[in-house]
């Protein structure tokens, strides 16, 4: 069992390993000529203007949450997949009862005009 | 057997008995043929990656119309070296105002977030880098690494096109990451098991003719969360140049380009392995090596698809594939989970299975179909008559 | 020591080191981002205690979606946060010698507790735990009840989220 995460782990770690090698290596190979033209923000040649921290509509928020709640529901549910062969009838409908009642919610989300962008 | 039977059995044994005269512990060997095995998986998918690129400009290319890479080798075969060169060689700046720790490790983490898929495909009946018990959360899980990734690049770049695209990029791939989800759990569901190895196993009828419509709106949604056209408002460069990695040159941008062409074919073999089949085929079982072909040739099926999709479909508005996702994608894939579980339940082992479950699906099809036609009819009558302007005189 | 203790060690200092940066950062995005090391390596300590599910729900759901969730909030802040923010006031060394006393009496009373000399029972074996976690949660000698208060409190998480979060129109 934990053989099989120390194939992942160590796979973490090569895999950050060999994104990294050209890096390096064009940083060796690649010229290195900085000028204050070249560093500026790019912004299709025009001076920046402001910040760039501006405020970002609510709208990303909230489809992070509605996100989050359908994660965690996944959550509940995948188990319930895996012992699928062996669940009875009755357990099947629990799980449709469980999917029914976040529609439930989506439905509400929807009204409320949650999922609309503008 | 030898060689042409199971290299891979074949090659790990002769390592084996050239670490056996060192008399290592055995946790070091342990450790030493995970790593052999890591480096192996690891480099397949960054060495196809480099094949992949070439495939697809050629096959983008014959969609324009047009020859693609040609000159560099034999069909232009050597043209990802030359890119490859140019990229290497290309100053890399980094702008004045940039986070530079951040900036510097998001390339890196969107490869590995990629990569990381890599560790539980089954590629043949005795080839997988691993076998863990959760295998298609793992998949849905390192995904998330791919989305944070886009969101310190955005940030950290300090530019507001950069953090604009981040910002719609995240909108959208965590938006098609809930019926992506929902459809993985299709597999499992028929299948009773998270691990991927379990799933191939079980497949004597492919899932793909039980359940086609959780198929397709899998690989709909996991084109999505890979981001290309036409779901590529991250990069929508007649908007916000080039999206999260506007401030990106030199090999970083090459990595975030690697990652998004590994991460397409990537959709294909998950394709594959969830719904084809996976590795099986005639005679796969006795040589492995067959098996992996033909995972290889499923693969392409899905990563054509997104080829094809990509030339053929224009970039949808941002609101529209929101809305595409919240008010179509997410009710159809939970109404294709519960009539799934619910057919396969009721007649799983008996003659009418399948036909039952084609059934179900059609009906869901015919529905959504129907629930779409209503839609666009009502918005029709709501748009409003064409108002005539008087066009201005020529003076 | 086994091979488990030297990573558990080595990951426990990580998730110290990540947590106390991410308190300890002025910049906001800085201390999120610290705080997804600090969940990593609560997922590799699921994963020492051979608990797979958990490690790739922690995964999935801290770093994939409250990670994520919390820098679209601080994104959500206007502007200049870090020339605003001292993270510490003029009580800083009271607060810390405050502090250093509460640590001291938690570990004389907690060395005392019994459950510290035991050792943990062994877990139980099984060949699938996720399937047994999923038998609990649907059959009827199980949790079922909890599994459908569950949905429900998710439904209310959800309704409340979105009424929370919703922007007014005026006179509502």
């Amino acid at each position: 069992m934990l053989d099989n995460w120390l194939f992942i782990g160590i796979f973490i770690s090569i895999a950050a390993v060999f994104p990294l090698l050209p890096i390096v290596i064009a940083r060796f190979l690649a010229p290195r000529r900085p000028s204050l033209a070249k560093q500026e923000t790019y912004e299709c040649g025009m001076e920046t203007v402001g910040d760039t921290w501006v405020q970002f509509k609510v709208q990303y928020y909230i489809y992070a949450l509605v996100f989050l709640i359908f994660d965690i529901e996944t959550v509940f549910l995948y188990p319930w997949a895996v012992a699928f062969d062996v669940l009875p009838l009755f357990a099947v409908f629990e799980g449709v009862l469980f999917i029914l009642i976040l529609v439930a919610g989506l439905a509400y989300a929807w009204r409320k005009g949650a999922l609309e962008w503008a | 057997m030898g060689f042409l039977g199971d290299p891979i059995k074949f090659i790990g044994d002769w390592l084996k008995s050239l670490i056996a005269p060192l008399n290592l512990p055995p946790v070091w060997e342990t450790f030493l043929s995970t790593l052999t095995s890591v480096i192996a998986v690891a480099s397949f998918g960054l060495l196809i990656v480099i094949f992949l690129i070439w495939v697809e400009r050629k096959v983008a290319a014959r969609f324009q119309d047009r020859l693609g890479p040609n000159r560099a080798g034999k069909y232009g075969l050597l043209q990802t070296f030359a890119d490859m060169v140019k990229l290497i060689t290309k100053e890399d700046t980094t702008p004045e105002t940039a986070d530079k720790v951040v900036f510097n490790i998001a390339p890196v983490l969107s490869v590995v977030s990629v990569l990381l898929i890599w560790a539980v495909v089954p590629f043949a009946p005795t080839w997988f880098g691993t076998d863990i018990n959760v295998g298609v959360l793992y998949i849905a899980a390192v995904g998330s690494f791919g989305i944070l990734s886009i969101l310190m690049a955005g940030w950290s770049s300090n530019n507001k096109y950069a953090l604009l695209g981040a910002f719609r990029a995240v909108a959208q791939l965590i938006s098609y990451e809930v019926p992506m989800l929902i459809m993985l759990m299709v597999p499992v569901l028929l299948a009773s098991s998270m691990g991927m190895v379990d799933i191939v196993a079980r497949q004597d009828m492919w899932f793909i003719v039980v359940a086609p419509l959780a198929a397709v709106v899998f690989l709909i949604s996991a084109i999505a969360e890979v981001g290309r056209t036409p779901f590529d408002l991250l990069e929508a460069e007649s908007e916000i140049v080039a999206g999260f990695h506007t401030e990106y040159s030199g090999m970083k941008f090459g990595m975030f380009f690697a990652a998004e062409f590994l991460h397409i074919f990537t959709v294909g073999v998950l394709f594959a392995i969830l719904f084809m089949g996976g590795w099986r085929g005639p005679g796969a079982e006795q040589f492995p090596l067959l098996g992996m072909v033909y995972l290889m040739a499923k693969s392409t099926v899905g990563y054509f698809i997104a080829i094809w999709m990509r030339s053929t479909l224009p970039r949808i508005r941002i609101d529209h594939m929101l809305a595409f996702n919240w008010k179509f994608l997410v009710p159809l894939s939970l109404a294709i989970l519960i009539v799934t579980a619910i057919l396969h339940k009721l007649f799983a082992a008996t003659t009418l299975y399948i036909p039952a479950m084609l059934v179900g699906n059609l009906v869901i099809f015919l529905a959504s179909l129907g629930a779409l036609r209503a839609v666009a009819q009502r918005q029709r009558k709501q748009r409003k008559p064409f108002k005539k302007r008087p066009v201005a005189k020529a003076a | 020591m086994s091979t488990v203790q030297i990573v558990f060690l080595f990951v426990g200092f990580m998730i110290l080191l990540a947590a106390w940066m991410m308190v300890s950062r002025s910049n906001l995005v800085h201390s999120a981002l610290w705080l997804v090391v600090a969940l990593f390596g609560v997922a590799v300590l699921f994963v020492l205690l051979e608990a797979g599910y958990l490690a790739v729900i922690q995964v999935l759901v801290y770093i994939g979606a409250i990670a994520i969730l919390m820098i679209f909030a601080v994104m959500l802040t206007r502007g200049d946060v870090e020339s605003l923010t001292h993270i510490t006031n003029r009580y800083a060394g009271w607060a810390a010698v405050m502090g250093a006393f509460l640590l001291f009496g938690l570990v004389i009373v907690l060395g005392q507790w019994p459950a510290f000399q035991t050792t943990s029972p062994e877990a139980i074996e099984s060949a699938n735990p996720v399937l047994d976690l999923g038998m609990a949660f649907v059959s009827p000698d199980g949790f079922t009840v909890p599994f459908i208060v569950a949905s429900v409190l998710l439904l209310a998480a959800f309704i409340g989220a979105i009424y929370a979060a919703f922007p007014r129109k005026k006179g509502e």
